[in-house]
């Protein structure tokens, strides 16, 4: 017992931390701790962080199996923990300008990255739902934060209404899935599914996968995503597009691998079809949005496509090059959030793209680092992007699926167009309306040329992206085996 | 200097960022300075280039002056010239400080414009130097983000349109190639492409959707190849790209792009589609040739009716590289020869056809050819450098443009007469475009008002010429130049291709007994 609570010991820290500053909150000057909150929260996630990448080794199982802590579980918690803290810091000037920043936020956040981390380790389909819930829950809430907008209020419903569908779908599937091994054991569930999974075994299993294409957001279950990424508040947006979706691809990579590693043939097709509609709906749907947020939710469905196509190939390389998929984006996200974030005239948000007209000429070095992100994000060389789109490209083909990956560099020209239509506004244009004013935060501003400049950096022998290849492949032997 | 090509490649990307880093404000001075160490910086990447140039051995076919170390993913940092490359690597640090001279009189944006050439400048290199499949292509699509730029910042009034076709167009061809290189990375399990170069891929037909593949593997990857080096060249049917590209580019965009951009689909040919897949090649090889011919007539009678000069020009470049295509796959030792020299002499032919749309373009300011006439009168230096160039456009003996030509088209004849026959005819197509479009521009009598205080040419737009003028006429009267240093590296290609071919011949043969 004693060591199954050190396994799940940063989990037990994290919980306690929110919990405390609740109280905290609550018994003394309220909001007027929010900022403090936010920065400790932040911290704390690092701390951990650090603690997690540093110093776990092997493979520790507790609770009967019911929680996993291993390289691959470190890895995709490293991720969130290291892109929550980002977004957090980056999300206190726009909230106390707007009076948003109430102390409910850090810690709604903290609560969601305990939901995560219990999802990334999850062994056992029970342990898996509380995670899950405990996640979404906490988001939602945020969704809705600015409690006087319509839209934002709309998106927290929205978000509620179609994620409890989801959770209904995944409940299904895992009772199914339940009903048919006689365990909600992982590692009880891939015994029998390797003998050949019966009927309702397959139904458990695509309920199941709904569930999880839902909060991944790939189509056909991408719906929410353009609604709830408009009308949430911009920082919960940019939590939104990183740390739960890094969350979710590897809930799903390990619930595919550890539960279902034996049927592989049975839901790689699935996969595939998933990867291929997000990825040419994700690059066609963007290109008649003028709503940048609304352009970086269907941007972020087409990402989804690829780490997708990564999970489709099955095969160790696969899983390697989504979790390096998942980190690149999620730092390219930080970058072009920071930015969005920034867009603003006279105090108000602007996210139409035709306010960047010739942007450049106010802010020369913020339309540079946006320009590298964006052929970053469009998957041109030499920029980081690439190389994620590479890995996962050759994980398709060597995995059999050389039509995917056909269909996704044909994808990939498809979304260039948009992201070049927002150099095109930002470089090119000629008539100069009121352009953006203010967006003078060093935070957001050290946020988005740390993001640029990675972009380039990381692939250069000396940093080779920081030891991330490496790491991921550790973590994709562990669960694929 | 065990590192000269890395050198070489990276000297102008350092002059960027010391210019995007040190170089502040917006006056004068300011600009001035960005012109000259542009200058300084493509003058002394040429220089250091001559070492490449004066150490190369002719007499070996392998590569030269490699550089190795690991990169990031497995891949292999690897650099190295060979016959094919080096004179592609000499006409790109040749070409660029004629391009910076010509941008003397950009004023807007100097600063970003220089950095934009000057990244260009290494990732084109980095094309012809790179050892390493994903290497190559880094450079390869790289180069697509500053050209991307240099039209849609720096170009004509219908721009946008331009920019975003040469952009989309040239990108979904290379993504097909990027598959393709994972394919074979797949199959060969390397990168590498002096590896690669001797790796045989497989050749047997199957049947992929109820279409019997001939070839297999090696069709399917030249196809892919094909996707993007067609687009590159540009080959007819999908050269769209180009007239709107030339026309909106500024000069120096135009130069680049004729000069240097359109001889890396010649390259990726002779580097990658002919060694790496010959049975494939063999295969396509008809289907290639014609779409060569038509080419060269079919944008030769366009060029005839334009009214845009930069527009002619283009479609003449598309007629030229028709004939690369073409001697390409005739593969023997005088097409690849024969396609390697017309691609270095359209380098500097179109380049100063470009050059010299740009000195009455910046006097004028209008491409119109019917806005001129007569310009003998006032310009005679002028008159008689387009008459020359114009004349090596034609291929008229004894300019460089005539050994590419007959070259290429004596390959062919060896291999498939009725191309020949129909190619040849687009010689006196192009005659008469190039010979009308001199006419109505600098001949007859100039009785255009706007026209009558035009200047002739400045000391420095002449020196400009002057290089140019004199490679034009030495590679014509002295071919050897450039035919020794190809010649051994070729014949090492052939000879590897034609023992390939058999190769599968007879592999063929047996399993068919």
């Amino acid at each position: 017992m004693a060591a199954d609570l050190t396994i799940i010991l940063p989990e037990i820290l994290l919980a306690c931390f929110a919990m405390l500053g609740l109280i905290m909150a609550v018994y003394t000057s309220k909001d007027g701790m929010a900022s403090p909150l936010l920065w400790a929260t932040s911290a704390v996630f690092l701390a951990i962080a650090v603690w997690i990448g540093f110093t776990g080794a092997g493979t520790n199982v507790a609770f009967n199996g019911m929680f996993v802590d291993d390289a691959f579980s470190r890895f995709a918690k490293v991720t969130i923990l290291v892109s929550a803290a980002a977004v957090l810091l980056m999300s206190e000037g726009y909230m106390s300008s707007r009076g948003l920043l109430r102390f409910e936020y850090p810690m709604l956040v903290a609560l969601a990255a305990v939901g995560m981390m219990m999802m990334v380790s999850a062994g056992d389909l029970m342990a898996l739902y509380m995670g899950l819930e405990l996640q979404s829950l906490a988001l939602y809430v945020v969704a809705s934060l600015r409690r006087d907008s319509v839209k934002s209020t709309e998106a927290g419903l929205k978000y509620f209404v179609l994620g409890a569908l989801s959770s209904g779908l995944l409940l299904y599937g895992a009772s199914l899935v339940y009903g048919y091994t006689g365990t909600t054991l992982f590692s009880g569930i891939v015994e029998v599914a390797s003998e050949g999974a019966s009927l309702g075994l397959l139904f458990g299993l695509v309920f199941l996968m709904a569930g999880f294409a839902f909060k991944v957001s790939a189509v056909p279950f991408h719906m929410w995503t353009p609604d709830v990424y408009e009308g949430s508040p911009t920082p919960v947006t940019a939590f939104f597009a990183t740390a739960p979706k890094v969350a979710a691809m590897a809930l799903f990579a390990r619930v595919m691998h550890d539960a279902f590693g034996g049927a592989i043939a049975d839901w790689q097709q699935v996969m595939a079809l998933l990867a291929v509609l997000s990825m040419f709906l994700g690059a066609f749907a963007a290109i008649g949005q003028t709503n940048i947020k609304r352009l970086m939710a269907f941007s972020s469905i087409a990402h989804m496509g690829y780490a997708l196509m990564g999970l489709a190939a099955g095969t160790v390389l696969g899983v390697q090059a989504m979790l390096i998929y998942m980190a690149i984006y999620v730092t390219m996200n930080v970058g072009t959030f920071a930015f969005i974030l920034m867009m603003e005239k006279d105090g108000q948000p602007v996210t139409d793209i035709n306010a960047l007209r010739l942007y450049h000429r106010q802010e020369p070095a913020k339309a540079l680092a946006m320009l590298v992100l964006l052929f970053s994000l469009a998957g041109v060389p030499p920029f980081l992007g690439f190389f994620g789109k590479l890995y996962v490209l050759r994980a398709a083909y060597e995995g059999g699926l050389e039509w995917l990956a056909i269909a996704g560099v044909v994808a990939s020209v498809i979304g260039a167009y948009y992201y070049l239509r927002i150099v095109f506004f930002m470089y090119f244009g000629d008539t100069q309306e009121e352009g953006l004013n203010g967006g003078k935060s060093p935070v957001l501003w050290g946020m988005l040329m740390a993001s640029a400049v990675l972009m380039f950096v990381s692939i250069l022998p000396v940093i080779n992206m920081f030891g991330v290849e490496s790491a991921a492949a550790a973590a994709a032997t562990v669960l694929v085996n | 200097m065990d590192n000269l090509l890395s050198i070489v490649t990276f000297t102008p990307a350092l002059a960027a960022l010391i210019l995007a880093i040190f170089l502040r404000g917006d006056d004068e001075a300011a600009n001035r300075n960005a012109k000259w160490v542009a200058m300084f910086a493509t003058s002394a990447t040429f220089l250091v280039s001559l070492f490449i140039l004066f150490g190369f051995d002719r007499n070996d076919t392998g590569f030269q002056f490699v550089e190795e170390t690991t990169w990031i993913m497995g891949l292999t940092y690897k650099m190295g010239v060979d016959g094919i490359s080096v004179l592609f690597v000499m006409l790109t640090t040749f070409m660029m400080p004629l391009v910076i001279a010509a941008s003397w009189d950009v004023n807007t944006r100097v600063k970003e414009y220089m950095i934009a050439f000057l990244l260009l400048e290494t990732l084109m290199l980095g094309v012809f130097i790179a050892l390493d499949l994903v290497l190559f292509y880094l450079f390869f699509e790289a180069g697509l983000i500053p050209m991307f730029l240099i039209i849609g910042i720096w170009g004509g009034a219908n721009r946008i349109y331009a920019s975003f076709k040469f952009f989309l167009y040239t990108f979904l061809g290379s993504v097909l190639m990027l598959v393709a290189m994972v394919g074979m990375y797949a199959d060969a399990g390397t990168t590498d492409i002096e590896a690669l170069l001797s790796h045989n891929f497989a050749f047997e037909s199957f049947s992929l959707l109820g279409v019997q593949i001939v070839g297999g593997l090696q069709t399917l990857l030249f196809l892919a190849f094909f996707a993007s080096f067609a687009v590159k060249m540009p080959m007819w049917p999908v050269h769209t790209w180009l007239p709107d590209a030339h026309v909106q580019a500024p000069t120096a965009g135009s130069v680049v792009l004729a000069a240097i951009l359109l001889k890396l689909g010649g390259y990726g040919f002779i580097r990658f589609s002919i060694p790496m897949f010959p049975v494939g090649s063999e295969v396509m090889t008809p289907l290639v040739l014609w779409m060569s011919a038509i080419a060269i007539v079919y944008t030769s009678l366009v060029a005839l009716v334009q009214e845009d000069m930069k527009k002619l020009i283009a479609y003449s470049s598309v007629a030229h590289m028709g004939f690369v295509t073409m001697g390409i796959f005739a593969a023997n030792q005088q097409g690849i020869d024969g396609a390697i020299f017309q691609m270095l002499s359209h380098g500097f032919i179109s380049g100063a056809l470009f050059l010299c749309v740009g000195v009455i373009y910046d006097r004028m300011h209008t491409r119109e050819i019917d806005a001129y006439g007569g310009l003998v009168n006032r310009m005679p230096a002028y008159a008689l450098i387009f008459m020359l160039f114009t004349m090596a456009n034609v291929g008229l003996p004894g300019t460089s443009g005539f050994v590419g030509e007959f070259l290429t088209l004596m390959a062919v004849f060896q291999v498939n007469t009725w191309v020949a026959l129909v190619a040849t005819s687009g010689v006196i197509f192009s005659a008469a475009y190039a010979l009308w479009l001199y006419r109505r521009v600098v001949m007859g009598d100039l009785i255009k008002e706007s026209l009558k205080s035009i200047t002739d040419m400045t000391r420095r737009e002449r020196a400009i010429f002057a290089p140019l003028v004199v490679m034009t006429l030495l590679l014509g009267v002295y071919p050897a130049l450039i035919l020794d240093v190809i010649g051994p590296s070729v014949a090492a290609l052939v000879d590897q291709y034609d023992t390939a071919l058999a190769a599968a011949e007879a592999a063929t043969q047996v399993a068919s007994n």
